[in-house]
């Protein structure tokens, strides 16, 4: 397809034809995650409407189904306030600032076998290094905003984030050791054979510590005591307004699709099939391309967001912290040597 | 190698886009009548008073101190995770070491109560 774009256009200067072919690539995967970006506000409403044995949206299109488009074009006419206290450059910038990091980490995220932006040597850490980065924009929002309530929203989630961040980082090492490279993409092969084979067996307490710290990165139930309504009203945005406010909530969601395809990339085996070296099945499921084993596997974490967000009440802001400090990183550690030693004396199937 | 980095420096710009574009469509295509009340900080109730820039619990500037040496502890643990097949037990056992003296640490920073919230 982008070979047929490259001919159309040869009439254009070399390196602009590869920037319009990048720009399009780019398109085709920022496109249906934000459309996705939408849909899962409904599914959400929907999910937790079922759950509390209510219908959820029903009314604007077919079963609700026009419902965050209409959110959407609502929030766009809305007025954009800019509190005459606020600094408001950084107010503008911040949005922004918290978005451009949870988009871009798609940029090296692998879909298929042959289906990436850029096959980056140190996808992993580029990963890490972009997601860091997140944390600014609510910083500068916190402060940018000049209100008590959106200041100490800011630093709640500052302290929160990056202490997850420790967690998550230990098992992103895990990760690296088993595999023995950086490379997205090499980290899927390295778990090719069966789904014995995923990382998810040996590297199972970094896994459910990653989702979790996944969880309480993206400030999500029941790690949302940033946005705590009853306490500090919404946090860090609460001064912030249509689509001012939308662009967290896009950067927040984007963040949530992309913990989910990298915990299914990094342990429940990315693009592979669930079936291969299952003798029958593998046959019979053989002809179905990779991306939908992987949008599957991303997809039932996206639901447990949801269903963590329905079922759990909110943690106690120390609770988090301790959590986050006196579990999830000592048991990292230790598992960090388990894996280390594991790799050392070839274990199973998984460390040859 | 270096040219695989230019999509994704693209795609940041393209990021910048996709933030940027709809909140200047909506600035243009919202209403704009502000006033006072309206553009005053929230608060509950009374006038907003004091500044909102106030002083803040210290243990926070704590946990980012305490961030930053366990996240470049990560920094330094990623080429270690890599070639370690290839250093052996020879690695492994220095970096132990490291990771013990760090636990220490760690062990002291709980023990004096740095990762007490009340």
């Amino acid at each position: 397809m982008f070979d047929l774009m490259r001919e159309a256009l040869s009439f254009l200067p070399q390196d602009l034809v590869t920037v319009l072919v990048i720009i399009s690539k780019i398109t085709i995967i920022a496109t249906p995650i934000l459309l996705s970006v939408a849909y899962i506000t409904l599914l959400e409403r929907k999910v937790i409407g079922y759950m509390q044995v209510r219908i959820g949206p029903n009314r604007v299109g077919p079963r609700g189904l026009l419902q965050p488009i209409a959110d959407g074009l609502k929030l766009i006419m809305k007025e954009t306030i800019i509190p005459t206290k606020a600094n408001r450059v950084l107010f503008i910038l911040a949005p922004v600032l918290t978005f451009i990091p949870a988009i871009t980490a798609f940029a090296v995220v692998p879909f298929d076998y042959e289906m990436y932006l850029s096959d980056v040597d140190a996808s992993l850490l580029f990963i890490l290094a972009i997601t860091s980065m997140g944390v600014y924009g609510i910083i500068i929002a916190g402060w940018a905003s000049n209100s008590k309530y959106a200041f100490l929203g800011a630093l709640r989630s500052a302290a929160q984030i990056v202490s997850y961040e420790i967690a998550m980082g230990f098992a992103l090492v895990g990760v690296l050791i088993a595999a023995g490279s950086l490379n997205l993409i090499d980290i899927v092969r390295a778990q090719e054979g069966s789904m014995l084979h995923w990382y998810w067996i040996p590297l199972f307490p970094l896994f459910v510590i990653y989702y979790l710290s996944g969880v309480a990165e993206t400030n999500r139930a029941p790690f949302d005591v940033a946005e705590g309504e009853s306490e500090i009203v919404a946090g860090f945005h609460v001064e912030y307004s249509a689509m001012t406010f939308s662009i967290f909530f896009l950067g927040e969601y984007t963040a949530m699709i992309l913990i989910s395809l990298l915990t299914a990339i990094m342990f429940m085996g990315g693009w592979l099939s669930p079936f291969q070296g299952i003798p029958m099945l593998e046959e019979m499921f053989a002809f179905v391309p990779g991306i939908v084993w992987l949008l599957a596997k991303a997809f039932i974490f996206l639901f447990l967001f949801i269903w963590f967000r329905a079922t759990y009440p909110r943690y106690r802001y120390d609770q988090i912290m301790r959590l986050g400090w006196k579990v999830f990183i000592p048991i990292t550690i230790v598992w960090l040597l388990v894996v280390g030693v594991a790799l050392l004396v070839d274990l199973g199937p998984w460390f040859d | 190698m270096l040219e695989n980095y230019f999509p994704v420096l693209v795609f940041i710009v393209m990021g910048a886009i996709f933030g940027g574009a709809p909140m200047i469509i909506s600035m243009l295509a919202g209403p704009s009548k502000p006033d006072d009340e309206k553009l005053s900080p929230y608060e509950c109730g009374f006038e907003a008073f004091e500044d909102a820039r106030m002083k803040f619990d210290v243990r926070y500037y704590l946990v980012a101190i305490l961030f930053i040496i366990f996240d470049l502890e990560i920094a330094f643990l990623f080429p270690w995770a890599i070639v370690l097949d290839e250093i052996g037990w020879f690695g492994f056992i220095g970096m132990f070491i490291f990771l013990l003296i760090l636990v220490i640490g760690f062990i002291y920073e709980w023990k004096k109560g740095a990762l007490e919230w009340e």
